[in-house]
């Protein structure tokens, strides 16, 4: 059953991937101000949207092992995390490549691009904690802790573009209300990208979670099979 | 004129996904030497005398 579910959303992901890919490239019309890069926002959108759904997982599955006390919560929000970081690295580089055309520059201390890279940090923070220290609870607690505390960065970006001022586009929610895209095949083909990541992002995480819980199991056998070896060396 | 652009972005996507992909596969490629050699010290262990006898908690 599981492994159905995972099959069907890696397929349907991929499947929907490519719709997006052919929509964003054959179907969509072209910008009138800022011409063909403009493309990239199609896939840079979901991208962003992949990353702060994952940061939020992040902080609820803290909420809930801080709370309960079962692995399975911890094992969930690392797997969370590491997607999550995947897809800001892209917004990032993509919004980089998005930049240097439109702006001039690849990059700019804007608040909506600060607060997305400080956003980075903490998770790239959150992450080197895991990779460098043992799988103990007290680790798993302060990653908890850390995630908890990072994902509060994510409302700020998301109303960073109404409370400061900024050179960034406000297209989804621009600030006079409304979103930013005129024509409705623009509408349907970034809908299309945001359905084909999530489905994508979904069966990145399932995979990495299942990885994460065999990992989890294993180190609870092996540390059962050490004690029994142990036991039966003093018997002898 | 800026399709250069267009170009890198989207390779990039396709590129660090197909990187974490491979990631994850090597991952599990790790876990699975990892079991199989779990399952011969069980089974050298059972050999020895009768099954563990300590009970795994569920995790």
């Amino acid at each position: 059953m599981k492994r159905a579910l995972t099959t069907g959303l890696g397929a349907s992901g991929s499947a929907l991937l490519l719709a997006a890919l052919g929509m964003v490239f054959l179907y969509v019309p072209t910008e009138a101000t800022q011409g063909i890069v403009q493309r990239i926002f199609y896939f840079h959108v979901p991208c962003a949207w992949i990353a702060f759904v994952s940061f939020a997982l992040v902080a609820i599955c803290g909420i809930f092992y801080l709370w309960l006390d079962q692995q399975v919560w911890d094992d969930l929000g690392y797997a969370a995390a590491e997607v999550g970081m995947v897809f800001c690295t892209l917004v990032l580089i993509t919004g980089s490549l998005w930049a240097k055309p439109i702006w001039g520059a690849w990059w700019t201390w804007d608040s909506r691009l600060t607060t997305t890279l400080i956003l980075w940090l903490l998770y790239g923070g959150y992450l080197m904690l895991r990779a460098m220290s043992e799988d103990t609870a007290q680790v798993a607690r302060y990653a908890a802790v850390v995630g908890i505390v990072a994902a509060l960065d994510v409302p700020v970006i998301v109303v960073s573009v109404r409370l400061w001022r900024t050179i960034h586009p406000a297209v989804l929610v621009t600030r006079q209300g409304g979103h930013g895209l005129e024509d409705p095949r623009m509408v349907a083909t970034l809908l299309v990208s945001i359905a084909a990541f999530t489905l994508f992002a979904a069966w990145l995480l399932m995979l990495r979670f299942a990885t994460l819980r065999t990992r989890t199991r294993l180190n609870e056998l092996a540390r059962h099979l050490a004690l029994n070896e142990l036991s039966r060396r003093g018997e002898e | 004129m800026n399709f250069g652009y267009l170009f890198a972005a989207y390779s990039v996507i396709f590129v660090v996904i197909f990187l974490y992909v491979l990631f994850l596969w090597r991952r599990q490629a790790a876990l699975e030497q990892e079991l199989t050699a779990l399952e011969d010290r069980f089974r050298a262990l059972t050999e020895k005398g009768g099954a563990p006898r300590a009970k795994v908690r569920k995790v």
